[in-house]
């Protein structure tokens, strides 16, 4: 469906909460997306109809819901470019990485023999890669992995004039010591779409493990991960149209049959013993425990309704939002808009000299503006840049040039008066 | 509804403040000190005590934040010189409410309470 003024206010009909919030302009899409009535009433009908555990009752519920379940990977997997057996259901992004960082060291230690944990004995490949743009999610997980097991981070620099990553330094910090490379696909700062696909295949050639977070790009553009070519890739449902609680740990078969699971517990098995135990096939070995059967079965459905549109529909109507937003927005006085890059996605960081950030989201609060104000996660992005936090403002497809002029006739207004009583 | 800016929470005493702050600065001969901060929006505060016979004889605070917390560390600066250890100690979110005389919306409470918690801690509480 090709989107226009048009076609979007016939979709916006479909997410109820702008029925329910009259004056709400929903700005915040990098840190969840709203849902469509078509994903609430997957989740109200399974319940309702179809609800049983997975897996395990030799009855016509729990087939049901077993398929129903096992469907929606089928969707995912059809969506990124993957099978089915690839795809491992988790919480959200954050869930997916912290796997990957427990269970990683076992292999790398397997097929190489390198890195050994707790081990004083020099390895070869006992560096980890990531970028000064990652969220805090990807951030974490791999400074314990490094304290756990006596590894080194190195970040990929940012160039200081428009905060793009630095190609030619990615070309010095991965080496062959690289053990893994954790990149952010889009900056959720700054909205940059880093080049992963080349980055990806520098750090195959050092023969290093290949991790995308996908958080931010998954919802709003075309990935690939059989033409990235990256051993594995997270991302999370809510931000794409799906319930909370349903994230997506990529990997490919080899190495996921290869990767010992993260929890221990039910349906994770194969055979147990009270001493010992085997593991179930892939990718049920990293699911233990009942997953959430509803919000998988849910984000299907949003994956539909996001084909039903085009995700390549969705880009381009971003594209023209974003290119329209930072136009308008140069236009008020006394900002600064933080986007000078061409290579962008649909997220927005601004600042007005004299008002602080969260005073700015307050005061658009007060006109039914929702955006994100503050770090955004990046805590040593925003302290090397030097930047109190920025107000941040992210698109998804339902939103409309409407929204925009609404919000920048506001932001005038507030720059207007708020910074003539600052004076 | 679209008249002005909404005056609630930029009240003109609160605007005032904001760009005449009390108490601002540090103190060398400090005796109690501590920085706190919201790791979510970014602000930092710093507060400077000199206590003396279980009384808050100075206060200064310094850091960089919005409008709402640097307005907050200027009325508990002031609030607290002169206080009883003990009295602070029992000081809480309605303390500062009825200190920023304005209504705040629930997002925006862990602004009005940083400077609170910057003093406890500096004060061991």
């Amino acid at each position: 469906m090709e989107l226009n003024n048009k076609t979007i206010k016939r979709i916006k009909k479909d997410f109820p909460i702008f029925k329910n919030n009259k004056r709400l302009v929903y700005l915040d899409n990098a840190a969840t997306s709203q849902k469509p009535k078509q994903v609430i009433n997957t989740l109200k009908n399974f319940y309702e109809k179809d609800y049983a555990n997975i897996h395990r009752g030799i009855y016509r519920l729990s087939e049901k819901a077993t398929e129903l379940y096992m469907k929606s990977k089928e969707i995912v997997a059809e969506f990124i470019g993957s099978d089915p057996e690839e795809i491992i259901y988790t919480k959200n992004t954050t869930e997916s990485l912290n796997l990957l960082s427990y269970s990683l060291p076992f292999i790398i230690s397997e097929s190489k023999g390198e890195i050994k944990s707790k081990s004083k004995r020099k390895s070869k490949k006992n560096e980890i890669v990531l970028t000064e743009l990652e969220h805090h999610s990807n951030l974490i997980p791999w400074q314990q992995l490094a304290k756990r097991n006596n590894m080194k981070i190195k970040f990929i620099e940012i160039k200081p004039e428009n905060y793009e990553l630095d190609f030619d330094d990615a070309l010095k910090k991965i080496t062959n010591k690289t053990a893994i490379v954790a990149i952010n696909h889009v900056s959720n700062s700054f909205g940059l779409i880093n080049p992963i696909k080349e980055i990806i295949k520098f750090a195959k050639s050092k023969k290093a493990i290949t991790i995308v977070d996908a958080a931010q790009s998954m919802p709003h553009m075309k990935v690939n991960v059989k033409d990235l070519n990256c051993d594995f890739l997270a991302f999370s449902g809510h931000k794409m149209l799906g319930p909370t609680g349903i994230g997506v740990l990529y990997g490919k078969k080899e190495l996921l049959k290869k990767l010992p699971p993260f929890l221990f517990g039910g349906g994770m098995i194969n055979d147990v013993e009270l001493k010992k135990s085997s593991w179930a096939e892939i990718p049920f070995k990293f699911e233990a425990g009942t997953p959430d059967i509803s919000s998988a079965i849910g984000l299907g459905r949003a994956i539909r309704y996001i084909q039903s549109i085009g995700i390549e529909n969705i880009e381009s109507w971003e594209k023209k939002l974003t290119a329209y937003a930072l136009n308008k927005l140069k236009e008020i006085p006394g900002i600064k808009v933080y986007n000078s890059s061409k290579n962008i996605s649909g997220i927005l960081s601004f600042n007005f000299e004299k008002i602080p950030p969260h005073d700015v989201a307050s005061l658009l609060d007060f006109y039914g503006i929702a955006i994100r104000a503050g770090y955004h996660c990046n805590i040593p992005l925003m302290k090397k840049l030097n930047i109190p936090g920025t107000c941040r403002i992210s698109f998804y497809f339902y939103n409309s040039f409407e929204d925009i002029d609404y919000l920048v006739k506001i932001l005038k207004k507030i720059s207007l008066e708020i910074t003539k009583k600052l004076e | 509804m679209e008249k002005g800016i909404p005056s609630e929470m930029y009240k003109e005493h609160i605007i005032e403040l904001y760009k005449s702050p009390r108490n601002l600065g540090c103190l060398e001969n400090s005796t109690h000190k501590a920085t706190e901060h919201n790791s979510l929006c970014g602000d930092e505060i710093t507060i400077n005590l000199i206590v003396d016979k279980g009384k808050v004889k100075e206060a200064k605070f310094s850091g960089s934040g919005c409008i709402i917390s640097m307005v907050s560390s200027s009325l508990l600066t002031e609030k607290i010189k002169n206080m009883e250890l003990e009295e602070i100690k029992k000081m809480g979110k309605k303390d500062m409410l009825d200190l920023l005389k304005i209504d705040i919306t629930p997002a925006r409470i862990k602004c009005a309470l940083l400077p609170l918690e910057t003093t406890k801690k500096a004060l061991g509480f």
